[in-house]
């Protein structure tokens, strides 16, 4: 998921009854199905919640753009570093539709940089971990891309009308980057004998990272049940994740790659495998600041901001001066 | 499949000049795309994204068509990835390092404005394949450089920092410039031929670009002193070769390899 335990405000999931009329009146409407858009009344709490989480989904967008970007200097073919421009200028594009999505809550995009640049405001996991490799940019394709669906397919049903729409259209675009990825890989396991270790060694780095991705278990989670009644989450972490692992281990079983839990079985019964628990431990120093390379993603976001303040400074500048030439000389203008 | 002729009669000055366009365009698009994730805007980012991209698939023409007309059955995937630097035909300027975001800019607006120049002309070269490509290279090109001539203006009329950055900016790539209106005997060759505009043509054209735009933005214009070059013939700069090793890494050290 590119958001990742996001927080409601609130302690406990109101009833109908326990809301005020105009709460009442929201409620319904989101049950029935209906769309909520930027201008309409909303609980505060909800707004807030759909703020927390399209920003960080958006700041995934572009922190991801790093991990990946690594490689487009190295990557082996013209048609390969094509691609992958392609694919990174889309992640780019999928964070702008996002902080647009969320400025329609009443928040800046400058604000969000800010709260990303403090660590106030958090981005997936995922992004946290190194692309020591070629096949990694396949393997983030295919696995990254491919959980990030999973979650956002459920989302393009989100009651929030902009979050929604801005949903459809990134879906569309998540899925080809999930068959190239893929694509990438299947050519690798055909390859040298190099090349297949290249992606077994890259499935064994993503696997679990992709699971984490789903967050922990969250079916005791109050924000969890919140946002459910809201609309704005429609399964819970573990379905999710059941679902990714069901659809993902055929795929790797396709390329003839190993999946690296002991405990991955087929379970007749439900109908889906059982699998072993990633290292929450991990996942939460991650989330903490704690991993490989969470100071270096930071730190390039940051960086870039700091660097280019000149720049955008520049261009303020002149669309004033161009403004005052124009009041000033409306004739010259004309 | 046809072959236009070319003056001597084998593809050779046709080749050479085929590398010059395609590794223009390879060599700056790689340093375009080290920018991914680090521009000051995300919109700079897709921009910056979308231009390498552009200069990519342009690559993939020039060198594509390079290889045939060489003749050897190589690929513009082999010429991208396995020739060494002394048989990489780039002009130096592209392969000038970012530096800060005005240097970028101003490099991409320099070449830029020589680069719609010359695909302009190459429309009506006396080889439809070459025609070809430099019309569908020229529509893209000419949305480059609205872009980067409107930056160099608003940044060059922005505030004194923006404004001290560009003119630096220009200061340091200008002597990079001349190279790209230097002729040798095979540009006079398959100009004589109608093949090529001959490089010593386009000065007119890129000088009112460049001289309007540059005055647009309030910078000072520098004086044409003394011009670096060698890009063409192979004799590049030292950031050349870090380019290439990072460039071709998958394919040097996995030399079996298909990706
Ligand atoms: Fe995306
Ligand atoms: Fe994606």
């Amino acid at each position: 998921m590119y958001a990742q335990m996001v927080k409601t405000d609130g302690t406990r999931v109101k009833s109908l009854d326990d809301m005020e009329p105009e709460e009442r009146a929201f409620q319904q409407r989101i049950e029935a199905g209906q769309k909520i858009e930027p201008k309409e009344w909303m609980p505060e709490a909800y707004r807030k919640t759909l703020v927390r989480q399209i920003s960080q989904h958006a700041h995934s967008e572009i922190v991801g753009q790093l991990p990946e970007g690594n490689w487009i200097t190295r990557a082996p073919t013209l048609e390969r570093k094509a691609i992958l421009l392609a694919k990174v200028q889309d992640e780019a594009g999928h964070g702008l539709y996002l902080y647009c999505a969320a400025e329609t809550l009443g928040i800046s995009r400058d604000e969000m940089y800010e709260q990303l640049h403090s660590g106030k405001a958090k981005y997936s996991s995922i992004f946290n971990y190194p692309t020591l490799s070629w096949a990694d940019i396949g393997a983030i394709g295919w696995l990254v891309d491919g959980a990030a669906i999973m979650n956002q397919v459920p989302l393009q049903r989100c009651s929030y009308g902009p979050y929604a729409r801005a949903m459809v259209r990134i879906c569309k675009e998540e899925s080809f980057h999930q068959r190239q990825g893929f694509d990438i890989l299947a050519k690798m396991v055909k390859g040298t004998p190099a090349q297949k270790a290249m992606v077994q060694d890259a499935l064994d780095r993503w696997w679990w990272p992709s699971l984490m991705m789903f967050g922990p278990s969250d079916d005791a989670s109050v924000h969890s049940a919140q946002s459910m009644a809201w609309k704005i989450k429609q399964n819970s972490n573990d379905e999710l994740r059941q679902k990714f692992v069901d659809q993902t281990v055929p795929q790797a079983d396709y390329l003839g790659l190993t999946v690296p839990d002991p405990e991955l079985k087929w379970n007749e019964t439900k109908g889906g495998y059982d699998f072993g628990e990633p290292d929450w431990k991990e996942f939460f120093e991650v989330i903490a600041g704690n991993g490989l390379c969470n100071a270096e993603r930071l730190g390039a976001r940051r960086k870039a901001w700091d660097d280019g303040a000149w720049f955008r400074e520049g261009l303020l500048a002149h669309a004033a001066k161009a403004e005052a030439r124009r009041t000033t000389a409306p004739a010259a203008a004309e | 499949m046809s072959v236009t002729p070319t003056p001597s009669g084998d593809g050779t000055v046709l080749f050479e000049f085929l590398q010059r366009m395609g590794d223009n365009a390879l060599i700056l698009g790689h340093r375009l795309s080290e920018w991914c994730g680090h521009a000051p805007a995300l919109e700079e980012d897709i921009a910056l994204a979308n231009t390498a991209l552009d200069l990519i698939g342009q690559t993939q023409l020039w060198l594509g068509l390079a290889g045939e007309v060489e003749g050897k059955g190589r690929t513009a995937d082999n010429l991208a990835y396995l020739r060494d630097a002394t048989e990489f035909r780039n002009v130096l300027l592209v392969e000038r390092p970012n530096g800060d975001f005005g240097k970028t800019l101003m490099r991409q607006f320099l070449f830029d404005a020589w680069h719609l120049v010359i695909l302009q002309a190459l429309r009506s070269a006396a080889d439809k394949r070459i025609a070809d490509i430099a019309e569908k290279a020229a529509k893209e090109v000419a949305y480059h450089l609205d872009r980067s001539r409107d930056l160099i203006v608003r940044l060059g009329d922005g505030t004194a920092e923006s404004h001290r950055r560009m003119q630096e900016a220009l200061d340091e790539l200008w002597p990079y410039t001349g190279e790209l209106f230097i002729g040798d005997t095979g540009d006079a060759e398959l100009a004589a031929a109608g093949i090529i505009p001959a490089p010593e043509s386009l000065k007119g054209a890129w000088d009112d670009v460049v001289g309007e735009t540059l005055a647009e933005a309030t910078l000072k214009k520098p004086a044409d002193g003394y011009m670096h070059k060698g890009g063409k013939r192979g004799v590049h700069t030292e950031h050349m070769g870090f380019i290439l090793a990072e460039m071709q890494f998958l394919q040097r050290a996995y030399p079996c390899a298909t990706w």
